[in-house]
């Protein structure tokens, strides 16, 4: 596979969300703003562009039947240094992400590319498939949270596009996130087939 | 993968002390690193809260802090002067009543009692219903559903549904319910030390 073709794989034709499926319990439970999906995806795609360059620099050294442990190690380890980051640089963003934080331990976004690309390539193609796969979950979180934002508040970005009283309420809450990502798959798979 | 380490039982604890210690290590200059950001981050949100509920106060409220136990719940008062003379106090106490888990909250009182103002801390109750709690109670254009002014000692400050002169907000009775409970212990919290004194 070309590496261009490699950086765009994730955005649209492998997307982890709308087309894997993978890492649903983030997608699902932070997505209640833009800026939270935003946060939240940004930070799922650094500790997958670390781990999977890491794993793959290690994979040599690793034996088989211990590499699923050791890989969640690794991705462990950055997980908590994105959680102490996040709490000591932006304040913010922890209070609304802090509890979501720790769970990206067991995305299985991030596992799962560890295992199924990182394990067989090159470190250099390695970060590469992890910017295309961080950079689709992050788009996928933001389109949805800003979907929900939207319906629900009245607003993208904090941006007040009408008044929050005639939001629909539901899409703020968990319910409104089944439906907003059906949709969404929905439309994604539409517009694929279109092309 | 030919070069691929075997899987005996020796490789594989080698393997996974080595990860793990590297891990410890790096994990440890990380923390190391963040520390202190992170205490000044919440000392100075916990300053912010502070400023905002409390009277103009000129001493380091942090530095006059007093644990007390209240309803079953823990209680820091914090006491703001100026000039030497109280002027107030702010008080960070839970309620356990929350609609899903705990709410904290801190509190501003003037010295005879009044709430000066509030800061939800922090809570898990419903977004867009009862997570409403910040904006609702301190509306002071809506007298029925504002507490700001309002004398907990003087005032029934519970939901309309059960008595009180405070209009819960809407479909979010029991977040109304549990956040007038947190105002109460901070209230009782503050009598007690007074009391004490």
């Amino acid at each position: 596979m070309s590496r261009v073709k490699l950086l765009t794989n994730g955005l649209l034709k492998e997307n982890p969300v709308f087309v894997l499926l993978l890492g649903m319990c983030p997608t699902l439970g932070t997505t209640s703003s833009a800026i939270n999906g935003l946060g939240m995806g940004l930070a799922t795609a650094f500790v997958l562009i670390c781990s999977n360059v890491v794993v793959s620099l290690v994979k040599g050294f690793i034996p088989d039947k211990v590499r699923i442990p050791s890989f969640i190690v690794i991705i462990a380890t950055f997980v908590t240094m994105v959680e102490l980051m996040m709490q000591a640089y932006i304040p913010s963003l922890y209070a609304s992400l802090g509890l979501f934080i720790p769970l990206i331990v067991v995305n299985c976004v991030v596992l799962g590319r560890a295992e199924a690309f990182a394990a067989k390539n090159n470190p250099f193609d390695s970060m590469i498939d992890g910017v295309s796969m961080g950079l689709g979950f992050t788009l996928a979180l933001t389109m949805l949270g800003g979907v929900r934002e939207f319906f629900g508040t009245g607003k993208i970005f904090d941006l007040t596009i009408f008044p929050e009283s005639f939001g629909a309420l539901v899409f703020v809450l968990a319910p409104g996130a089944f439906i907003a990502l059906g949709y969404l798959i929905a439309a994604i798979n539409k517009f694929k087939a279109n092309n | 993968m030919a070069n691929k380490l075997e899987s005996t039982f020796l490789n594989m604890v080698l393997v996974l002390t080595i990860i793990t210690c590297i891990a410890g290590a790096a994990l440890a200059g990380v923390f190391k690193l963040t520390e202190e950001p992170i205490r000044l981050s919440n000392l100075a949100k916990q300053k912010v809260a502070l400023e905002a509920v409390c009277p103009e106060f000129d001493n380091n409220p942090l530095e006059e802090s007093r644990q007390v136990e209240v309803n079953g719940v823990q209680a820091t008062i914090y006491t703001a002067r100026k000039g030497g003379v109280v002027v107030g106090s702010a008080v960070e106490t839970i309620t356990k009543k929350g609609f899903s888990g705990e709410i904290k909250v801190m509190v501003g009182f003037e010295s005879d009692g009044r709430i000066k103002g509030y800061e939800v801390l922090k809570h898990a109750e419903t977004p867009g219903l009862g997570s409403k709690m910040q904006e609702w109670f301190s509306a002071t254009d809506r007298p029925a559903q504002s507490i700001i002014g309002k004398n907990p000692g003087v005032n029934n400050l519970t939901v309309s549904k059960k008595g009180g002169e405070i209009d819960a907000i809407t479909a979010a009775t029991i977040s109304s319910d549990a956040f007038l409970d947190a105002v109460k212990n901070a209230y009782d919290a503050v009598q007690l030390n007074t009391t004490a004194n």
